[in-house]
């Protein structure tokens, strides 16, 4: 008798959400198993030693007590049941004694596979929480240049398929292959107690099994590795297409689009068909040739028992050939674990590919703090007081006056690509500049370099005379708000929308501000008003009312200084004029940079730096620019003459 | 539920049908290969006929071997099967999705549906895999197990009896508690993938607000939360082994005592006594079987009852049994068009009647939400006037075969979408067999082709999924290139030029009036600018129409036009 320690349907193993898995594709497989092995081992050992070690501990009694069970069928038959034949009036006495006794051994059997079963889920889902955790909490600490790089769909992948693959290697496969190896290791021992020449007979049979597992799964593997990739590539198409639908109607490519997808398809059907077929044929190649293993065990061992050689009894035979199935198993056990262990080999290395990345480096050494002036002299406070100040390293406090310069500044994403050459420009405090300029004239680019989503190559960007590289990352963006050209919503209720600008902000804080974005009348007619639950990124609000909701998230946020890319773009002209009110309340003492192509939003700005292929060209108020009859004359003056 | 889905399995039903087949011969022959063991012992081995075993023993490996043809026929027709079913399953969403009006794509979310066609199927697939192998396997080894049992020895059997329904019912309770935990696991499991996805599109925003330790622990509660539930679930689960163990090793040491009597009595074999421990497994393992069955094809059950949804959602559109194949001309006239979103729903148009002559330009204009999008979407019919009626060429809209209506009418969405593939082949989308000449062409017209000149590989870059190496501005210029390529009959532009300065916007304006003169246009717009030298101009407001004329009509006529049209103008005014 040899139960399998088998944890049943284990749950979700198929990848869920959106995003099906796209790995293995684009990515090599396992290049260090070991070393993904030895990491995760290590990640899972750092915070369960102890269950681990008890786990460990279960697993050897269980195992034990399979072992016993073996060997009891031997002693059952040998000590009782043949003497019993030959006894006239045989006393059954002691072999009540004995099954009691194995009674007791099965129960801790029983228990120990209990307890091992309890632990395990621990285990497996507390590591796999804590690496979510850890994933994530590193993944915000990553810089833009991550996730301008790097495709969400497989940063996606990581949280889903890969996290998913480990579950059911942490949960099942670790404690099948403990457990494998010291059932085949002690029944090997047993083995070898009973007989020499049939454990070398049994050990050939299992060449032959292990010969037929490599080359099954040789095949299968390759196939495996092409379903993935076929999958990623229909789940992509499907992901693409449906995103699209609307297009794909409007130019009437229905047809076309079924005849690819069906190529896809296909495809994906050819390697699944391939890769499970061969898969499917393992279980029963292995437990057929586990039956031959016991005929040809049979068979021989027979032929020693009749001819009692070296004292070899029929319930030795009884015995062996009980173990000689019991080898066996596990070995089928492992084979079909191998596919998942290495799958899950290789979800655990981008998982740790992702917890390496560099994160975003600071450096910045002024903090931003809460001030108040007293008896001329000011001073750090807790509370909010409305006024901010830098403190420097030492304790010194400079107040916080939102005047920005940029010194000669050089930019490019990437070295090869510059898109900022010899930017010098100054915003003095409670200033309002404007960036104007044709797409990709690096206008957004510039807003980027304030807040230190990326660093600058050449030049100085100070801020209240301090360079920003100083300033600690946190402090410096408390100090900007940010109202960027693409509104991100959050699942949650208006309410906790808007307040994620300032989360101590009070409702009455919220729905002011949501007043001075004029966001409030919309708000209102809402099902649940500012209790409605946003979900999907809020899909269901237009462009323009999204945008509303993002001004209304910068005023509560309240900061020192405005960014505003584009910020208005979606909204209407009459609703803009009539957030333009709110918006001039918002700019007031503040010092703003906007970005806008409209550019009756920014006739009214202190300066206006016209940009083009990453210089700016022109600068000056409105005013003297219409008076330079430059570029900016030309965009503002072309409205008129050429619509 | 369960018929629509199976009419998929199509051309794959000898598979199917097949793979059982296989599989009970299979379990035939497993069943009887202990009998055969029990022969050796009992006739050959004990009675020292080594003749005999090896006469069974040849047997035996026979069968051994014909259990194993057998097996892998069977787990060979069964991936065949399953993988065929799931083809068919996508093949068929796929092309019925693109069957789909405006109306039913609206119904479901975007992401709804990629899950339904991903996820949903990949669970369907290894449910009906599971369904064909051990669905078959688990109750005929049960029976005949039991059968065979029996047929050694009946009075011992008996011990099945207690043990049987015993772990039957042990099963069913983990299993049905551990279902309705399960299922809980998932739905905050998707919510759990779902803030990650949020916040890697809105990054940005996290990071200008400094949220990243509040986002964190934030998901951090969600992770507490997911861990809690699928440890609850999993606990469940795993009492699974230690009861099956349990029932066995009882059953082992009941045989044991009775049996250790039976063969002293003289009413059993030592060898008959092995193949019962043997059928105790078979028996034992084959309940535990059905109950992880049992656990996989309810969870599936979700995800079938989602396909086919999707599967049986009929397109709102019905086309005309003789439809009309030209388009005459380029006129669209409104009669009294309401239109709802939802049938019994507020309007969203209400009552608009208007006439656009072949060939002339309709400039649109209207506050957010105003319905301006609504509107020029009956043209091409994405969706249906619910009252009144909409004709294009002189014809009701519902008269015309779709694809040659939409051939003729070319739309600029507002929310427009690049697909992945070479900037060329993006473009090709509006005309397949356009030349190289006509392409330049209609990039120049929409101001396009400087910028495609400019990158590395011009016409041949590649366009990541979704556009996102291109700007917002090449985006719309290049989807309106794609637009001017199909060389329609009717042009709509939805607000497509928003993310473009305002001198290249004026130049695409030319570029247009120049590239397809004969054309009707009608340019939905924020900026009076664009569509003050139109035709004509509708003003909507909160889906009526409020005012329509031509520019210098409006301004004395119209009240809320002229506020636009001066609120734009005050920089200009003031110089």
């Amino acid at each position: 008798m040899s139960p399998t320690p088998s944890r049943g349907p284990g749950g979700p193993g198929a990848p869920r959400g959106p995003h099906g898995p796209r790995m293995m594709g684009k990515r090599p497989a396992v290049e260090h198993p070991w070393r993904a092995l030895r990491r995760l081992l290590a990640y899972i050992l750092r915070r369960y030693k102890v269950h681990c070690a008890l786990a460990v501990v279960m697993i050897f009694i269980h195992t034990a007590a399979t072992v016993a069970g073996n060997l009891f069928l031997k002693t059952l038959i040998d000590d009782y049941i043949a003497p019993f034949l030959t006894q006239a009036a045989p006393d059954f006495a002691p072999l009540l004694r004995q099954l009691a006794l194995m009674a007791l051994v099965f129960l801790s059997g029983v228990l120990s596979v209990l307890i091992q079963n309890q632990l395990m889920v621990s285990v497996s889902q507390g590591t796999l929480r804590d690496l979510r955790c850890d994933l994530f909490r590193h993944m915000e600490s990553l810089p833009l240049r991550y996730f301008d790089t790097n495709a969400h769909g497989d940063i996606m992948s990581v949280y889903t398929n890969d996290i998913d693959t480990l579950r059911q290697m942490i949960s099942q496969s670790l404690p099948q292959l403990i457990s494998s190896a010291v059932t085949i290791a002690s029944v090997l021992a047993s083995m070898l107690a009973l007989s020499l020449p049939l454990t070398g007979l049994s050990l050939l049979m299992v060449g032959l099994m292990i010969l037929a597992i490599r080359k099954l799964t040789g095949a299968s593997g390759g196939h495996f590795v092409a379903q993935q990739k076929n999958l990623g590539a229909v789940n992509g198409y499907i992901e693409e297409m449906i995103e699209g639908q609307k297009v794909v109607k409007v130019f009437c490519r229905e047809e076309k689009n079924i005849e690819t997808f069906n190529r896809l398809n296909d495809a994906l059907y050819e390697s699944a068909d391939k890769a499970h077929g061969f898969a499917n044929i393992l279980m029963p190649v292995m437990s057929n040739l586990g039956n031959l293993s016991y005929v040809v065990v049979a068979a021989a061992g027979g032929a020693l028992a009749v001819g009692g050689v070296g004292g070899f009894t029929l319930g030795s035979l009884a015995a062996f050939l009980q173990f000689n199935r019991s080898f066996s198993q596990p070995i089928t056990q492992i084979s079909q674990q191998f596919n998942s262990i290495i799958m899950a080999l290789a979800g655990a290395q981008r998982v740790f590919a992702l917890l390496d990345e560099k994160p975003e480096q600071d450096g910045g050494t002024y903090r931003l703090v809460n001030a108040r002036q007293s008896a001329g002299l000011l001073r750090e406070c807790q509370e909010r007081t409305g006024q901010w100040a830098w403190k420097s390293p030492e304790g010194k406090l400079i107040p916080l006056r939102g005047d920005v310069r940029f010194e000669n500044v050089d930019f490019g994403y990437t070295p090869e690509k510059q898109v900022l050459k010899q930017i010098s420009l100054f915003a003095k405090p409670g200033q309002k500049i404007a960036f104007v300029g044709a797409t990709g004239a690096g206008k957004t680019t510039i807003t980027n370099l304030i807040n230190r989503f990326y660093d600058i190559d050449q030049g100085r960007i100070l801020y209240d005379g301090i360079p920003v590289s100083q300033i600690c990352k946190e402090s410096l963006r408390r100090s900007l708000g940010i109202v960027l050209q693409d509104t991100k919503l959050f699942t949650g209720t208006v309410m906790e929308n808007i307040r994620y600008g300032r989360l101590d902000a009070t409702d009455e804080e919220v729905t002011a501000a949501a007043r001075l974005a004029n966001a409030d009348a919309f708000i209102q007619q809402l099902p649940k008003g500012y209790q409605t639950m946003l979900s999907g990124d809020g899909g269901s609000l237009s462009q323009g009312q999204r945008q509303l909701l993002a001004i209304a998230r910068a005023a509560v946020a309240d900061p020192p200084v405005l960014i505003l890319d584009e910020a208005t773009s979606s909204i209407d002209t009459r609703t803009e004029q009539i957030v333009q009110e709110g918006m001039d309340n918002l700019m007031q003492d503040r010092t703003v940079f906007v970005i806008a192509h409209r550019l009756s939003t920014i006739h009214n700005s202190n300066a206006i730096m016209v940009l083009e292929n990453g210089r700016i060209i022109e600068r000056g108020d409105h005013e003297e620019l219409i008076a330079q009859k430059g570029q900016y004359y030309q965009l503002y003056t072309g409205k008129f003459e050429l619509a | 539920m369960l018929k629509p889905l199976l009419a998929q399995v199509k051309e794959f039903k000898r598979s199917s049908i097949l793979a059982p087949v296989f599989m009970v011969l299979e379990v035939l022959m497993e069943l009887a290969i202990p009998l055969m063991m029990s022969s050796i012992i009992d006739d050959g081995v004990n009675r020292g006929d080594m003749g005999h075993v090896c006469r069974v023993g040849a047997l035996m490996a026979c069968m051994a071997l014909l259990s194993l043809s057998f097996g892998a026929a069977s787990g060979r027709l069964a991936a065949r099967a399953s993988s065929g079913f799931a083809r068919n399953l996508r093949r068929s969403m796929f092309a019925n999705i693109q069957t789909f009006a405006f109306s039913n794509l609206d119904k479901y979310s975007t992401s709804g549906l990629i899950t339904r066609m991903t996820t949903d199927v990949t669970n369907v697939q290894n449910a009906y895999q599971m369904i064909l192998r051990m669905c078959v396997r688990a109750p005929v080894m049960l029976i005949c197990a039991l059968f065979m049992a029996v047929s050694i020895n009946a009075r011992l059997s008996l011990i099945f009896l207690a043990a049987i329904p015993f772990l039957a019912l042990c099963l069913a309770l983990i299993t049905k508690n551990a279902h309705s935990a399960f299922l809980q696991v998932f739905r905050r499991y998707d919510d759990l993938n779902a803030s990650v996805q949020e916040n890697l599109g809105a990054i940005r925003v996290v990071k200008s607000y400094v949220r990243e330790s509040h986002e964190s622990d934030k998901f951090q509660q969600a992770c507490d939360q997911v861990y809690r539930l699928f440890v609850k679930a999993e606990r469940t689960l795993a009492f699974n082994a230690p009861v099956m163990q349990f029932t066995m090793y009882s059953c082992v040491l009941m045989l044991s005592w009775l049996g250790a009597k039976s063969i002293v009595a003289g009413s059993l074999t030592t060898g008959q006594l092995m193949s019962l421990f043997s059928y105790v497994m078979n028996i034992l393992m084959s309940l535990m079987m059905l109950s992880m069955v049992f656990v996989m094809i309810t969870m599936a059950r979700a995800s079938a009852d989602r396909i086919v949804e999707v599967l049986q959602e009929t397109p709102d559109l019905k086309e005309d049994s003789a439809p009309l194949t030209q388009v005459k001309d380029g006129s669209i006239r409104f009669d009294h068009a309401t239109m709802r979103y939802h049938a019994g729903g507020k309007p969203a148009l209400r009552d608009i009647s208007l006439t656009i002559a072949s060939g002339e330009t309709l400039g649109v204009i209207g506050g957010t939400g105003s319905s301006k999008s609504t509107l020029v979407q009956l043209i091409p019919r994405l969706y249906e006037a619910a009252e009144g009626q909409v004709l294009v060429g002189g014809q009701d809209v519902r008269r015309y075969d779709l694809q040659a209506l939409r051939s003729q009418v070319a739309m600029v969405l507002q929310k427009n979408t690049l697909f992945s593939g070479t900037i060329r082949e993006n473009l090709l989308w509006g005309n397949e067999r356009a030349s190289q000449q006509q392409i330049e062409e209609a990039c120049k017209a929409a101001q396009a082709h400087d910028f495609i000149q400019a990158m590395p590989q011009g016409y041949d870059t590649m366009i990541e999924q979704g556009g996102t190496n291109v700007s917002g501005g090449q985006k719309q210029r290049l989807c309106l290139a794609r637009a001017l390529l199909k060389n329609p009959k009717i042009l709509i532009l939805d607000d497509s030029t928003s993310a473009v300065d305002m001198r290249t916007d004026s130049l695409i304006r030319q570029g247009l009036a120049e590239s397809l003169p004969d054309a009707t246009k009608i340019v939905i717009a924020q900026r009076i600018s664009s569509v003050q030298h139109c035709d004509h101009i509708l003003v909507l407001n909160n889906g009526e129409a409020e005012a329509y004329g031509t520019h210098e009509q409006l301004l004395e006529e119209s009240p809320i036009y002229r506020e636009v049209y001066l609120s734009q103008q005050k920089g200009a005014d003031e110089q």
